[in-house]
């Protein structure tokens, strides 16, 4: 029934509303995703958080979802009751987000957050929640785990709290984990760090991992498979080591664009836009 | 230090820069000269201190001591409106620099209207242009236009009242990449066609090299080193935290 | 058609002129305004109640003064549309005149109070340092008495009428705005758009009237439509006491204060200047609330 496929997404569109109707966000997007790295990557606009979260289904109210088909390991997202759904968010699938300081409750010690998310998905007391939390920060290779799980989070810096955000999704032991641009509010050496650090953990767990960026060699580095959005479409999908053979002009045009430290250009080649990239793909 | 300064008159100059937040001391000791016509880039991870060196530059920040010059004239802590027609800046974020009650037209008339520079009509026109801004953009307000866009209007601002000396901060790392190379490229052509003299602040190091002859990195608010963009190119630095960075930018171009 | 164009030049993606941006704006606003039913209702009412107040000497049936013992504290009548009070004025005429006064009375109080507490918070905001601790100090005297017992204290000080009135609520009332307006301009001075004003090399006036005062209004302006009432009820409570308007003056607390004798047996005299009163606050803060919505740039 489930094929294997952890996800599966056919057809899915999603519409918002405006004043006068509704604005297509996701045009038709199909991909499957098993026990691997997917990589989803597009510029702002594209699609590819949408389509993130509508896997979660946490988009708002009023945004119109329309799927073939939207399952997680043959559950039927659409259908499924709002109860299920919180078993699956948070507990099935983590979800990390782009910026730690705005996901972490400032008023409550990290400690308490994971133990927190950890005791909604086990059974087990105060105390074996804190030394489930423990565990975790070590897992997420933080150097004084003892320490850091009684501090709050504007006592710890970003990268760390990414860690945290990372141990906190772990907690309930996931099968898939999303992480929307994880690294774009960190530094380069640090963004490096952590992105080992989730393909670490998602192998060794056997974990799926949707990693969606609009850094394309990014997600090229990290995954095995990248799907490739515009505009709401999928253009391209390909193995992530094929990506320097990419054959769509969109793909080609943003690995291009981009200045590069070993080769001197006077200017940068511009991507075109080709309105043909706009029309429905079959 | 090892990047030769340009013979002549340094056009932007700092000695002994050292800038304090309250108890923090954020740049520590910091020297560098920027020739006429140069582009000169800072690099470093956050809180190197870089983007503090710069807006002390814009006077934007009081708490600072040592000594600045811009065309030889020496900075105090208030800047004069002469100073703001001779050096300008685009910021980082060209969400958070546009006025969000103001169209566009208003923005770029501001400038004109404080320094009582005439024919604002043909000024505004002409700067919309340059930066290659539809006319239809005029009268929009900043959340009718894309990012793009925006960075272009922040940087049609900076010139219109016809600055030497543009100021960079983070100026595509908001930007998608393809809107990156089209914002890099009109900076390029403008900073040729108007003579400018910049700093760019940026963590890119391939920004970086991209724009700029010579630049300093920066780590815990001290310049480790300097560099010329061959160097960069070639991997000769000195310093480990340099070398790090640029094996770091190796690696993530794959 | 015409309505259909004029809709179209406000919606207009791609204005032509700084008007028509303007406008379009404005227009957008009223769009999302009109989305809120009870806040439309309160805008018509507050519209209606300054329309009926305006058009008092047309509208009125009788001399608002003119008195008539023979038939005092009369129940509403043909004659009399809402009955006569205790002097046998007809209430209805005086309701109108006295509209007059209390919203006059909320105008002029407002006209004096809202650019008042926006200078002294937007200054304090930007200034920071010395001239903000004294600012805010001098508003904390102010807040820290309550705001009918410090009018009082003024009116008492002052001769009691209109005049005392409003300026005695007005000491009392920019308080609150000043903070407001502060707590905007410390977020507003601190982002990027303001340095980059700074940096054309405008003049801190400058900055502060050009760029961070039009940023405070819209909550401003939400904060005072919502103080309305109470403006209304502490001024309705001066009367009350005697120290606002005084007799033959009609004015909508005056009237409850000298008819509240007769609240058991002409329950009508006392109780139709409070319903005036109830109506206009109400409509003052289903108002405010729709336009909290529509321009709280928070949520927009």
């Amino acid at each position: 029934m489930s094929n294997g496929n952890l996800v599966e997404i056919r057809d899915l569109r999603v519409d918002f509303p405006n004043p006068s109707g509704f604005t297509p966000a996701v045009r038709g997007v199909s991909f499957s995703l098993g026990r691997e790295k997917l990589g989803i990557v597009g510029e702002s606009g594209s699609g590819k958080s949408v389509t993130g979260r509508a896997l979660m289904r946490l988009l708002p109210e009023a945004a119109r979802v329309r799927a073939g088909a939207l399952r997680f390991d043959g559950i039927d997202i659409q259908a499924a009751s709002e109860r299920q759904m919180r078993s699956l968010r948070g507990g099935r699938i983590g979800l990390i987000m782009q910026d730690p300081k705005y996901s972490l409750n400032p008023v409550m010690t990290v400690g308490a957050q994971i133990a927190e998310a950890w005791r909604a998905h086990n059974k087990g007391g105060k105390r074996e929640a804190r030394d489930a939390a423990l565990a975790l920060l070590e897992q997420v290779r933080i150097r004084d785990p003892a320490r850091v799980l009684d501090s709050y989070p504007h006592e710890v810096s970003g990268g760390m709290g990414q860690r945290v955000m990372i141990a906190m999704m772990l907690a309930p032991n996931p099968d898939l984990l999303i992480a929307d641009e994880p690294t774009s509010a960190l530094d380069a050496s640090v963004q490096a760090e952590i992105l080992k650090l989730i393909e670490d953990l998602v192998s060794a767990r056997g974990m799926g991992l949707m990693l969606i960026s609009h850094d394309l060699p990014l997600v090229g580095r990290f995954c095995d498979r990248v799907v490739v959005m515009y505009a709401g479409q999928v253009m391209e999908e390909l193995p992530a080591r094929d990506l320097h053979r990419a054959q769509h002009a969109y793909t080609r045009g943003l690995l291009d664009c981009m200045p590069s430290l070993g080769q001197k250009r006077a200017r940068l080649p511009t991507l075109s836009r080709d309105p043909a990239w706009l029309e429905p793909r079959a | 230090m090892s990047a030769a300064f340009p013979a002549g008159n340094p056009m932007i100059e700092a000695a002994h820069l050292n800038v304090h937040f309250g108890s923090n001391h954020v740049v520590r000791d910091i020297a560098f000269r920027v020739a006429a016509g140069e582009t000169y880039g800072l690099v470093g991870e956050s809180g190197s201190g870089k983007s503090t060196v710069l807006r002390t530059i814009a006077g934007l920040i009081p708490g600072w001591d040592g000594t600045l010059r811009v065309a030889g004239e020496q900075l105090g802590h208030r800047r004069d409106r002469a100073f703001f027609r001779r050096v300008q800046m685009v910021f980082q974020d060209p969400y958070g620099s546009l006025h969000p009650r103001q169209t566009v037209d208003r923005i770029l008339a501001e400038p004109l209207e404080v320094h009582g520079i005439p024919e604002a009509e043909a000024r505004i026109a002409r700067a919309l242009e340059e930066v290659a801004l539809p006319r239809a953009a005029r009268f929009r307000y900043p959340h009718q236009l894309s990012g793009g866009q925006r960075q272009r209007v922040a940087i049609a601002r900076a010139l219109i009242a016809d600055p030497s000396v543009l100021l960079l901060d983070e100026p595509t790392s908001a930007l998608d990449v393809s809107v990156q190379a089209e914002v890099l490229n009109l900076l390029a052509e403008l900073r040729q066609a108007r003579q400018l003299t910049c700093i760019l602040v940026s963590h890119n190091l391939a920004v970086i090299g991209h724009l700029c002859g010579r630049l300093a990195v920066m780590q815990g608010g001290r310049i480790v080193e300097e560099l010329t963009e061959a160097q960069l190119r070639a991997g000769q630095a000195s310093h480990p935290h340099t070398r790090d960075l640029i094996a770091l930018s190796h690696a993530l171009e794959g | 058609m015409s309505g259909t164009t004029t809709r179209d030049w406000l919606l207009s993606d791609t204005p032509y002129s700084r008007a028509q941006a303007r406008w379009g704006r404005r227009y957008q606003l009223w769009l999302a305004f009109r989305r809120n039913g009870l806040a439309v209702a309160g805008l018509a009412v507050v519209l209606a109640m300054l329309a009926l107040a305006l058009a008092a000497p047309l509208l009125a049936t009788h001399d608002p003064g003119a008195q008539s013992l023979a038939n005092r504290l009369a129940p509403p009548s043909a004659e009399h549309w809402l009955g006569t009070d205790e002097l046998g004025r007809d209430t209805f005429s005086r309701l109108l005149y006295g509209g007059r006064v209390t919203l006059g009375m909320v105008v002029a109080v407002v006209i004096l109070v809202a650019p008042l507490g926006l200078v002294v918070g937007c200054v304090a905001g930007y200034a920071g340092g010395l001239l903000d601790k004294v600012l805010m100090r001098v508003t904390d005297v102010f807040l820290a008495f309550p705001r009918l017992i410090l009018a009082l204290a003024f009116v008492a000080a002052m001769r009691p009428g209109v005049e005392s009135a409003v300026i005695a609520i007005a000491l009392t009332a920019w308080p609150p705005y000043a903070r407001l307006a502060r707590a905007e301009t410390l977020t507003i001075r601190n982002t990027d758009y303001i340095a980059a004003v700074r940096m054309t090399g405008a003049s801190p006036w400058r900055v502060i009237w050009k760029h961070v005062a039009p940023m405070c209004l819209p909550s401003l302006t939400v904060r005072v439509t919502l103080d309305m009432s109470s403006i209304i009820l502490t001024a309705a409570g001066l009367g009350f006491l005697g120290l606002g308007a005084q007799p033959p003056i009609p004015e909508w607390g005056t009237m409850i204060a000298t008819a509240r004798r007769f609240i058991l047996e002409q329950w009508w005299v006392p109780v139709i200047p409070g319903l005036a009163i109830f109506t206009a606050s109400l409509a003052f803060n289903l108002l405010g609330d729709g336009l909290r919505d529509v321009l709280d740039p928070k949520q927009r």
